[in-house]
């Protein structure tokens, strides 16, 4: 028992070390270093962010964040930082423009297609239930099926 | 107008499909650069042989040239030093930026530069020099402000110090006729 302990007890203080000990001077800029290496992407390691990422070039960019942060730089100056460098694909937020417009309105407008197909045919449900039913005899129908049948091939 | 309702599934799914086919054969890291057609940013790099001499951009001006960022440490980097090494022979200009890994304190050996001067030099003689020289990016930098993601990657820079073409990965012969060669020739004066 007490060597599972001592297993449990080692393999936490590695896990303590392994974390990285930055020191800020508020809370805020903490928070900022915490959501910034979140949503910054490491261009080396695609679908990783550069917090997860041990990636040479995600430890620089680390790196760089945090003596931006220190230099009291805000997040859109960080951002933007990072953009000059490796382009729009280096943050998780891409800029509405021309090309990414369409990830916004897409939805929007299947949804608004979805809604106006709904409409439609309710519409046409009423009013098919709105038409009187006519009222013909079974030998009026008989003739009907038969010549309907007829022009069939 | 029924017709058409009844076959857009149809076409629906036609139009997915070749999406995602045509998703198949793109290359994940093929993207735009971020330093395409700006000026080399401002550096101040050791040479890795003379370490007194410092290299800023305005003295690699007058020619255009190629910079490939390199470790002896990256297997695809060694790979592509004999092909290079024959762009070389062609005449063109070729400069290395030397992108030196990162040491952890608790883990690595101190960063020593004769050991890297060893190591450049038995790497270079055994797969051929295609340096004119290479500078040392110790901390990455450079490498950062060029938007390097990793090694190799190489840079066509023009006569006046604007970057023309980002190329990631390797040179081999099809990626520099087919891309590069008709940037490089493009941009080098006569």
């Amino acid at each position: 028992m007490s060597r599972l302990a001592c297993l449990l007890i080692l393999l936490f203080s590695v896990n303590a070390l392994c974390q990285e000990v930055l020191s800020f001077d508020t809370d805020a800029q903490r928070q900022l270093y915490q959501d910034l290496t979140a949503e910054l992407r490491c261009p080396q390691c695609q679908n990783q962010n550069i917090a997860d990422s041990n990636a040479v070039v995600a430890v620089d960019m680390r790196q760089k964040t945090y003596q931006l942060i220190r230099e009291g730089q805000d997040r859109q100056q960080v951002v933007d930082y990072m953009i000059n460098r490796y382009g729009d694909f280096v943050h998780y937020l891409p800029p509405v423009n021309r090309y990414t417009l369409w990830l916004w309105l897409l939805p929007l407008l299947m949804l608004l297609a979805l809604f106006a197909t709904g409409v439609y045919r309710r519409s046409r449900q009423t009013s098919a239930l709105e038409t009187p039913e006519v009222n013909t005899s079974a030998v009026e129908l008989d003739q009907l099926i038969a010549r309907y049948r007829s022009k069939k091939p | 107008m029924r017709k058409v309702l009844y076959y857009l599934p149809l076409f629906a799914f036609l139009a997915l499909a070749l999406f995602l086919l045509s998703g198949l054969f793109s290359d994940p890291r093929e993207r735009d650069s971020a330093s395409l057609n700006k000026a080399l940013p401002e550096f101040a790099l050791a040479d890795v042989m003379q370490p007194d001499k410092i290299w800023t951009p305005s003295e690699l001006k007058g020619e255009t040239y190629l910079l490939n960022v390199w470790g002896t440490w990256c297997p695809t980097c060694n790979a592509e030093l004999g092909y290079l090494t024959e762009l070389r022979q062609q005449g063109v200009k070729i400069v290395g930026l030397y992108y030196e890994l990162p040491r952890d304190p608790a883990f690595d050996a101190p960063f020593i530069l004769a050991e890297l001067q060893k190591d450049v030099q038995q790497k270079l003689q055994q797969q051929g020099d295609p340096y004119q020289f290479n500078m040392l990016d110790i901390d990455r930098s450079l490498s950062l402000d060029l938007g390097v993601s990793g090694a190799p990657e190489t840079f066509i820079v023009d006569a006046d110090g604007i970057i023309r073409a980002h190329h990631i990965g390797d040179i081999n012969p099809l990626v520099w006729r087919s891309k590069l060669a008709p940037i490089y020739q493009e941009w080098r004066k006569p």
